[in-house]
């Protein structure tokens, strides 16, 4: 009895720790626990959100993207760059078509699983370790973002495009928020329903045990990394269309946050184990931690000594968790 | 070659620097077991490989069902209707029974889905066929060994293969589960099932197979109807040579006392093990997997903290708390697992040798001695006699004898008193087997006190002068070497004790 109790609270641990942080910053500030606020939090999560949810997928399978940062910027650049307003002044495309919003969309997707398929034909071929490849990928696609835009920013965006990111559905809900939950709910389906998925978890559990099983480790692999890169290129949409531009620089140090999150949400990086709620946890307990403190009046430095406090000691917890078993 | 589900003409393959298959010809006749029998090296393993997809030959053919087939990766060979059962258990810890089961070909509903209840089914179903009472949601790492590797075999049997390939399919089992793969076995072949089966237990090859085929040194050397072996001669053809004493009569004196354990005990693991250890003898320790004889070895060298009990060597109660401890007051300890725990792959066999010694070859300032390394290593290499191209070849491209033997080497470099030997002939060929066990003997001559784990019957009862049985976690029997009868151990092992 005492043994499956352990590990009930093991598995719902995080949701645990998020509910205690949220506890505490409450009673600090009774602001905290406000609609608007929660709200807010939210619409400021959603962009890392969806970088989480793809790169959580690729650490299960015992990888690492460190490109969604770049990602992000390229997909903001070239969705700003098409969807600047008829009369905006220094056009970037000067006779640019008013494009269809989702044909829009569609591209600067395109773009994110393209570049995703770059890393995983890298990895999944040439065998260099995922942190490499990504790595590579990370700085040559910046440096793209700053060519594409000549180092200027893109401004004067379509009101239908800006909707993207600063709309409401029934006048509460930020879009950006619905599209991370819904992409949270996609992936939930795609890890527990489909053979990607599962072949995921199995790749990133025994990559031997996988090839010997006959699933096809380089597909799965290469769809892996399409799927981190199309999600972080729907970030790039969401937060060029936030901020009524798009700019090379967007994005910077994004990927190591969405790296924490998954961490946090308890995805481990020896591979074979995680969960999309965990990683939804480990968002938001992120964001709780940046709202909580701004709230209270914390510095910006501090809030990043949190941050790397708590990713440490998350990893610590699920090392002993797992290492328990050997 | 109609009576042929598996024609292999003619095949080869190498990798830098070893033939690994010459010219393989083999014919898997329908319905029947085939063993494939060899030392360690012999190719049996990249034959096999070659048969799943894993590795495309250099030359040569392969037919199945007389029609000639080329695989591009394993889903080629296991859709085409050949599976395996492999040496290296591997499966997938984190995740659950079923999921390990149907990897790769997940049942779907119709619109694409895994359909999670239908795969619970499918995996109730073929453990009811097969009389495997385990949890299909159970998650492997909760799994004992034996358990992961009955699993293993119930999943080579659910692809529905004509052909099934068994390499060590019961390195892990107990009698019982051993007799449990066997009738398995009996039933595949009524279905028609073909079957090639690779085992280092000839005992098993005579009980289980119709045919043999003997490879030695990528070479094909015999086949013949498997009742027209007998063990020596089967033994002659894989080793090529004549091997008549496989354990060395040596006469020795057994001397005072070098080891006593008092009531040992780790919670959960053993409980109130006590026994004695003179210099010069060798004791053995016999049990089935999951006894508990290899937590008790990692606890008397350090690896594992125990919860009571005392350690005297030579009268004096010892502290060890870690394995530097444990070599200080003269112990060693070469493990169960040498690919896990063992070997350093990447590291060549010089560096594998000397590592735990290393400070014994220090100038004044701290360097390293180059010459005295050198020198030690190839004295042991000629002493031990290990085969390996030179001193720097990498110790993973050694077979598992050479590499086990660069292991022994290393320990007694340290020159200890104490020797543990967890299943040291574990997974090799029968020519090194008895290179080993004639290096044990020399040992014991010279006074050094040795404990040897094993789960093989023949090498406890021609190596040990006495034997220590033991059955989760607690001593059932001593028996000494006129006592020394498979019965008797077998019955210690399985034995029951009331807990006081």
């Amino acid at each position: 009895m005492a043994k499956i109790n352990k590990q009930v609270i093991e598995k719902y641990l995080i949701y645990l720790v998020l509910l205690v942080i949220v506890v505490v910053f409450t009673v600090l500030e009774p602001k905290f626990i406000s609609f608007d606020n929660i709200i807010n939090l939210l619409r400021q999560v959603s962009v890392i959100g969806l970088l989480a949810m793809g790169v959580a997928l690729v650490i299960i399978s015992k990888g690492i993207d460190l490109s969604s940062g770049s990602v992000v910027a390229v997909s903001a650049v070239v969705g700003a760059s098409l969807a600047q307003k008829p009369d905006a002044p220094n056009k970037f495309f000067e006779n640019i078509p008013q494009l269809n919003l989702l044909l829009i969309v569609a591209i600067c997707i395109l773009v994110g699983i393209f570049i995703g398929l770059v890393n995983g034909l890298l990895i999944a071929y040439t065998g260099i370790p995922a942190f490499i490849a990504t790595l590579g990928t990370m700085v040559v696609f910046r440096a793209f973002a700053m060519l594409y835009t000549g180092g200027q920013p893109i401004s004067f965006l379509r009101p239908d495009y800006e909707f993207l990111g600063k709309g409401y559905l029934f006048t509460i809900l930020p879009i950006p928020v619905v599209i991370f939950l819904v992409i949270t709910f996609i992936t939930w389906v795609l890890v527990n329903y489909t053979t990607f998925g599962k072949g995921i978890y199995a790749i990133g559990g025994n990559i031997h045990a996988s090839t010997v099983s006959g699933i096809k480790v380089n597909k799965i692999l290469a769809l892996d990394y399409m799927y981190a890169g199309a999600l972080a290129a729907l970030g790039g949409v969401l937060l060029s269309a936030r901020v009524g531009g798009g700019q090379p620089s967007f994005g910077t140090g994004y990927e190591l946050d969405a790296i924490a999150a998954a961490t946090i949400g308890g995805v481990s990086h020896s591979g074979g184990i995680g969960t999309v709620g965990g990683v939804l946890a480990g968002v938001i307990i992120l964001g709780v931690i940046n709202n909580g403190l701004n709230l209270l009046g914390v510095q910006a430095e501090w809030q990043s000594v949190a941050k790397g406090a708590i990713i440490v000691i998350s990893v610590i917890i699920d090392t002993k968790k797992y290492n328990k078993n050997q | 070659m109609d009576d042929y589900i598996i024609s292999i003409k003619g095949i080869k393959r190498s990798f830098p620097g070893v033939k690994a298959l010459d010219g393989i010809n083999l014919n898997l006749r329908k319905n029947s077991v085939h063993a494939i029998v060899g030392e360690n090296g012999a190719g049996k393993s990249t034959l096999m490989k070659c048969l799943l997809g894993l590795y495309t030959p250099d030359e040569g053919e392969i037919y199945f069902d007389s029609k000639i087939v080329s695989f591009k990766d394993a889903s080629d060979a296991l859709n085409l209707g050949i599976s395996m059962i492999h040496q290296e258990l591997s499966p997938v810890v984190t995740r659950n029974v079923m999921e390990n089961i149907w990897m790769g070909r997940y049942p779907l509903n119709k619109f694409g889905f895994v359909e999670h209840k239908k795969m619970q089914q499918q995996t109730q179903d073929l453990f009811d066929d097969l009389g495997i009472d385990i949890s299909p949601i159970e998650i492997m790492s909760n799994l004992s060994v034996a358990k992961m590797q009955m699993i293993e075999i119930a999943k080579a049997i659910s692809y529905k293969s004509k052909v099934i390939i068994m390499d060590e399919p019961s390195s892990a089992l107990s009698q019982r589960e051993t007799e449990q793969l066997f009738s398995m076995i009996k039933k595949l072949k009524e279905k028609n099932v073909s079957i090639l089966y690779i085992s280092h237990r000839l005992a098993e090859i005579f009980t289980i197979c119709d045919e043999a085929t003997v490879l030695r040194d990528g070479k094909w050397i015999i086949t013949k109807p498997v009742k027209e072996f007998t063990t020596a001669s089967l033994v002659t053809y894989m080793v090529g040579r004549d091997l008549t004493d496989m354990f060395p009569k040596t006469h020795k004196e057994i001397g005072s006392t070098k080891l006593v354990v008092e009531n040992l005990t780790c919670q959960k693991v053993f409980k109130a093990i006590s026994f004695e250890l003179r210099k010069g003898e060798i004791l053995g320790f016999a049990g089935l997997i999951g006894a508990g004889r290899t937590e008790l070895m990692e606890a008397l060298f350090g690896l594992r903290k125990f919860d009571s009990g005392t350690v005297k060597i030579d009268g004096k109660e010892v502290s060890i708390k870690n394995p530097y401890d444990a070599i200080k007051n003269g112990f060693c300890l070469v493990t169960e697992d040498r690919r896990h725990n063992g070997i350093i792959p990447m590291l060549s066999v010089k560096e594998n040798m000397v590592v735990v010694n290393l400070s014994k070859y220090l100038t004044k300032i701290g360097l390293l001695k180059t010459k005295p390394i050198d020198d030690d290593v190839r004295l042991y290499i000629e002493k031990l006699r290990i085969k390996s191209p030179t001193l720097y070849t990498l110790i993973q491209n050694l077979s598992g004898g050479n590499q086990q033997k660069t292991l022994i080497a290393r320990w007694l470099l340290t020159e200890p008193e104490i020797l543990i030997l967890d299943e040291p002939t574990r997974g090799i060929d029968v020519g090194a087997k008895a290179e080993i066990y004639s290096i044990i003997s020399d040992l014991a001559s010279n006074g050094k006190s040795i404990i040897v784990v094993s789960s093989e019957m023949p090498e406890i009862i021609g190596l040990c002068d006495r034997t220590i049985v033991m059955h989760e976690g607690m001593k059932t029997g001593e028996l000494d070497k006129e006592q020394l009868e498979q019965e008797k151990i077998m019955d210690l092992a399985m034995m029951d004790v009331a807990a006081p």
